[in-house]
């Protein structure tokens, strides 16, 4: 693969309602943030993906709607309905195909619509929908598989809820910052057992924006170059029924495939700092299993031996993650954004030291149907 | 005029997407379905290929990639391979919580059936064997909720 880099991040904060702000800002203020960031111009930016979702954006084609708040006006503009590491997985493909520069924003305002609602309307209108399935519940399927595999108890996925909201004491951005003990989350209200309230990220509202050129633009750019070693996504079946929901063999997939190409063989040894997707406490040791940073059923022990922590050795979400931060779409892109800031050792408080290489990854679709993963460097 | 912004008195505007919809439901699912209202029986088909045995029954394997054409009638009962007891409520949910969700490994199929449970919750765990409650023929209209629930057994 060509060397490409990540030469701008923004993001705003991550709040629950952003009242003064309509998509339409949000996606202005962080398009222009980005540039200021990168230290470009629009005359540098080739082409632009927006990421949106028209049922959370309540109208249909979304993306037509944000176009020119991304600085989209007459240029080449396309959109991924979708998690925005995907959106980004699509812009590093258009560097990769010849453009320059290709600048990518994310938005959501979960705040505005009905997120139960509008998840799920994911499923399958004819045998699943009318159950009245939705993310969460899906998600509470998952963690009692996962559970009953390999004997975990509710208190080891609590203690994710306390590291990440922990974590994201030293994050600005975060939503939810908090000082919580194993007692807190265990008890906290009931939602769908096993999970209680601080097992669930909370709807934020969000944008974010990156700017991914290709090596001879990167010196153009004021910033120091993220360069992308890796990246790949893959998907698994559509029914939930279908799938061992306590393997998530997409992400061992994709996993394998972006490390391949990051030349990546021993992943506990290759990477500093991890930014991955926990829309609920239980997602982070399972997909820490499918990142093959440990083995089946052995996620829960990384962080009983401290291995995850801040002060271990891989320290995983040390921004909070998704658990105290999930604008929907946006927080695949905000985990990619919050590797770049670690490697250009720009994430203050939060900062893993010395962090040279790192891992971000995002999910679409209800319990990780597909993953994408992203291997970071600041070296070449 | 220049305007301080952060002087504006922000304004919502209420509104909502009802837009109708009308599925076709395809040859298979009509199938499935239709067995639901007449015969309170439950259809699972075939890949002859990798032998396994999908409910609702599909018209092509997606690991394959290939048609289906071996229908089999599965039993009305099956095991309980995940679960979750729902206590929060909004306004799709076809009961009101508690009830919970279950992926059913119905007799004869080889992957789960997502449905619900109303009942005997506190016995509701993995590996529960459980039969389903179908509605009086009377209420049946060939949907997914034909079958009423599954009851722990």
């Amino acid at each position: 693969m060509d060397n490409i880099a990540i030469v701008g991040a923004a993001q705003t904060t991550y709040e629950r309602r952003k009242k003064d702000k309509t998509c339409y800002d949000l996606v202005f203020e962080m398009t222009k943030q980005v540039l200021e960031d990168s230290g470009l111009t629009l005359k540098d930016i080739d082409n632009v993906i927006t990421v949106s979702n028209d049922f959370l954006d309540g109208r249909t084609i979304s993306s037509m709607a944000v176009g020119e708040a991304a600085g989209a006006h007459d240029k080449n503009v396309s959109t991924v309905e979708g998690d925005g590491t995907f959106g980004a997985l699509y812009g590093a493909m258009r560097v990769l195909g010849g453009f320059n520069t290709t600048l990518v924003v994310a938005h959501s305002k979960g705040s505005e619509g009905d997120v139960k609602h509008i998840t799920n309307a994911m499923f399958d209108p004819i045998f699943q929908r009318f159950l009245g399935l939705e993310a969460i519940t899906a998600s509470a399927l998952q963690a009692s598989v996962y559970m009953d595999r390999y004997g975990i108890r509710e208190e080891s996925f609590a203690q994710v809820s306390v590291k990440n909201h922990g974590n994201a004491k030293n994050n600005p951005y975060a939503h939810l910052p908090m000082d919580l003990t194993i007692e807190d989350v265990m008890g906290s209200r009931k939602i769908a057992d096993p999970l209680k309230l601080l097992d669930c990220s909370p709807v934020s509202d969000g944008a974010a924006a990156i700017i991914i050129a290709n090596e001879s633009y990167t010196s153009k750019a004021k910033t120091k170059p993220v360069w992308i070693k890796g990246l790949a996504h893959c998907a698994e079946a559509y029914f939930l029924g279908d799938r061992d929901l306590a393997d998530p063999r997409s992400l061992r997939d994709a996993a394998e495939k972006a490390y391949a190409m990051a030349e990546i063989t021993d992943p506990m040894k290759a990477f500093d700092v991890v930014e991955l997707y926990d829309a609920f406490s239980y997602m982070e040791p399972l997909w820490l299993e499918g990142l093959g940073f440990c083995s089946p059923g052995e996620g829960c022990k990384l962080l009983d031996d401290g291995i995850t922590t801040m002060s271990g050795t891989l320290p995983v979400n040390p921004s909070g993650g998704v658990l105290s931060a999930h604008a929907l779409l946006v927080a695949g892109l905000a985990r990619i954004i919050e590797a770049v800031l670690q490697l250009r050792g720009e994430a203050e408080n939060r900062q893993v030291p010395g962090a040279k290489t790192a891992l971000a990854h995002g999910i679409n679709g209800p319990c990780g149907q597909s993953h994408c993963v992203w291997v970071l460097s600041s070296e070449k | 005029m220049t305007v301080n912004l952060d002087q504006v008195e922000p304004l919502t505007l209420k509104g909502q997407i009802a837009v109708p919809y009308t599925w076709w439901v395809g040859e298979v699912g009509s199938k499935f379905l239709i067995a639901l209202r007449d015969e309170a029986k439950i259809i699972g088909n075939r890949c002859t290929k990798c032998n396994t045995t999908y409910v609702p029954p599909r018209k092509n394997c997606g690991s394959c990639f290939t048609d289906i054409y071996e229908f089999v009638e599965l039993g009305n009962e099956g095991i309980v391979s995940a679960h979750t007891v729902v206590r929060f409520k909004y306004p799709l949910q076809p009961v009101e919580s508690p009830f919970a969700y279950a992926l059913i490994r119905l007799d004869g199929a080889d992957v789960g059936l997502v449905h619900i449970i109303k009942r005997d919750l506190d016995r509701l765990k993995n590996g529960v064997r459980v039969k389903a409650q179908f509605k009086d023929p009377s209420e049946r209209t060939g949907h997914i909720l034909d079958i009423d629930s599954f009851q722990i057994i």
